[in-house]
């Protein structure tokens, strides 16, 4: 069974549509800057946060009427400018599934601020997937995955293979999560948050930038609802795996990516030989693009152009895979590859083909990989169809 | 293709239930925590990190423990083969609770890594993974309650077209002074004690029929 990619959207400081984000990286223009006197966090930090104001302004428009979280109202403006991209999308069918992909959801709200406003219900993650299916009249319970930083691809994942089940014939996966005190300082006490805009792969890379955005990717198995698109384009495969390691740090061999990788080309029935592209984890962390670097190059790929968009978007948690994987299908149907932001000079362990500067380049297969706390890795495939 | 139920570890209401029986009862534990201290100890589960754990890694280690237990996957299967497929409602709220304590005062400010590293749920794959060399595919999701239907067609896709050869799938909850584990391994060929069909009818009855031990 094929499974196509029908329409997607992502939300996040460089824009509020894929084309908009697409045309800011293709400048290679980041939405990661100096935060400072934030509630965010105690410290100044670099982070890519989405303007306040702006995203009001746009959730206006929908009129909405009820009151609804921040990360409610980016994932409802990610679904509805999705369905606008692609007319014969009816979310209202029984034959379509939401699959709901993020790591804290609406943690915003164990804060006493924003926790007041709504029902206290509102933290689960299933109620805040129910709100948005309900606002979208879809008439399924939702799926949610929360599996650290490798459910955007999961979420995927498991989108292609529950259209295989043959229950449904259309999949919306979005993928959510918002900057918040709560994450920050987290990752501020693991001393993994950079003193700069994250440097992904380079030598002196040291730590991430974090960052939050919505990315909406709808799948289907009925070709006819592509037919208005021009190029086709296939979700192959994918798999997911555990490094069996440590569940704060990523293997050092790099096995357990590998493992993700390899049964990804299995899966899909593609060679390694014939990746064009691989758009990579890359938080900047020392340890994580290490790791990738070797799990890359056992897998036979050290020569395909390879990139990161962590530098651009930030760590975007649950949404990252999600955002990542769009950019990667617009590469494909523009036949541009977006260079590394911040990316000067190779430090990884294993020597590998970071993509420097925004290139043309015809893409058929893209890898998109991710890694995660819990030692989880993840890997999907996308074909472009003759 | 049939799947089937080949084991079943459940804990909760002071029990743990091992194939079907009340195998541990302790109502005498003064927190919830206490009770699952009272599991490691009985079961002589030696592996000191579970003290370093969150509650709900806690609970979803000692489950996974008596369940690999009684029907020895790790020793049957690759660790490339086996799958861990778990749910729950409150994802990891419990420790998320803990961490938002920690960084509301400003004054009293002290986020805490050994605690933040918990603050996702599929962190508990991670140690189960870890305890026993498990390598395959892994996913968390949320559901507001137990979805048999779910769960069960999900897993035999996943052993049907090959994936995996077999899976640690169900259920662990830690929070809002709730909890409860129900952990079962699901494989292509009768291997265990039980051999229970993996439909959404069979699981439906198996998670209920825990449920029942743990109130009786």
């Amino acid at each position: 069974m094929n499974v196509y990619i029908a329409a997607d959207n992502i939300v996040s400081p460089l824009g509020f549509t894929s084309d908009e984000n697409f045309e800011r990286l293709k400048q290679m223009e980041t939405g990661v800057k100096l935060i400072s006197g934030s509630s965010l966090s105690v410290e100044d930090v670099f982070a890519s946060v989405i303007d306040d104001e702006q995203l009001e302004k746009e959730f206006q428009k929908l009129h909405a009427g009820q009151e609804y979280t921040k990360l409610e109202k980016m994932v409802l403006l990610s679904v509805t400018d999705a369905l606008k991209q692609n007319k014969n999308i009816d979310i209202t069918s029984s034959k379509t599934l939401i699959i709901l992909s993020t790591t804290k959801g609406n943690i915003d709200l164990l804060g006493k601020e924003e926790g007041n406003r709504f029902d206290k219900k509102r933290v689960y993650l299933w109620e805040t997937a129910n709100v948005i299916g309900k606002y979208f009249n879809n008439p399924n319970q939702p799926v949610v995955i929360s599996n650290a930083c490798v459910s955007g691809v999961l979420a995927i994942i498991t989108g292609k293979r529950l259209l295989e089940e043959g229950n449904y014939d259309t999949m919306v996966v979005a993928g959510v999560d918002i900057m918040t005190h709560f994450v920050v300082s987290g990752f501020q006490s693991f001393k993994a948050v950079s003193n700069e805009i994250a440097k992904p792969y380079d030598a002196s890379r040291n730590g991430i930038s974090l960052g939050e955005g919505c990315g909406t990717v709808i799948l289907t198995n009925d070709k006819q609802k592509v037919d208005n698109l021009e190029m086709k384009i296939k979700v192959m495969g994918g798999a997911s795996s555990n490094d069996a390691n440590h569940i704060s740090g990523p293997s050092r061999t790099g096995d357990g990516l590998l493992l993700a990788i390899e049964k990804t080309l299995k899966d899909s029935g593609v060679t390694a030989s014939e990746i064009d592209y691989i758009s990579g984890h890359g938080t900047a962390t020392i340890f994580n693009d290490d790791m990738e670097s070797l799990a890359v190059t056992d897998a036979k790929l050290a020569e395909v152009p390879m990139n990161s968009l962590k530098s651009y978007f930030g760590h975007t948690l649950g949404a990252a895979g999600v955002i990542e994987s769009i950019v990667g299908i617009h590469s494909m149907r523009k036949s541009m590859l977006i260079g590394t932001y911040n990316f000067k000079e190779l430090g990884v362990t294993a020597p590998i083909n970071i993509i420097r500067d925004t290139k043309e380049l015809e893409i058929t297969n893209c890898l998109k990989t991710a890694a995660g706390f819990g030692g989880c890795n993840a890997a999907v495939l996308f074909q472009k169809e003759n | 293709m049939n799947n089937y139920i080949t084991a079943v570890c459940a804990i909760k209401n002071g029990k743990v239930m091992i194939n079907d029986k009340v195998d541990f009862t302790n109502n005498a534990a003064g927190s919830d925590v206490d009770f699952l201290k009272s599991v490691y100890l009985h079961y002589q589960v030696s592996y000191p990190k579970f003290y370093k754990m969150d509650s709900l890694c806690k609970l979803a280690m000692v489950a996974s423990e008596l369940l690999i237990k009684t029907n020895k996957i790790t020793e049957r299967y690759k660790s490339e083969d086996i799958a861990i497929v778990i749910a729950n409602s409150g994802s990891s709220l419990e420790v998320d609770t803990e961490h938002q304590k920690a960084i509301s005062d400003k004054v009293n400010y002290f986020p805490s890594p050994a605690v933040f590293v918990y603050t996702l749920p599929n962190i508990l794959i991670g140690e189960i993974a870890i305890r026993n060399k498990i390598k395959g595919e892994n996913t968390f999701f949320i559901f507001d309650k137990f979805d048999a239907e779910f769960m069960s067609s999900y897993v035999n896709s996943l052993l049907n077209s090959n994936k995996e050869e077999c899976c640690i799938t169900g259920w662990v909850e830690f929070y809002d002074n709730n909890y409860e584990a129900f952990l079962i391994t699901v494989e292509k060929n009768k291997e265990g004690n039980l051999n229970i069909t993996n439909t959404k009818e069979e699981l439906t009855k198996l998670y209920i029929n825990q449920a029942q031990l743990a109130a009786s």
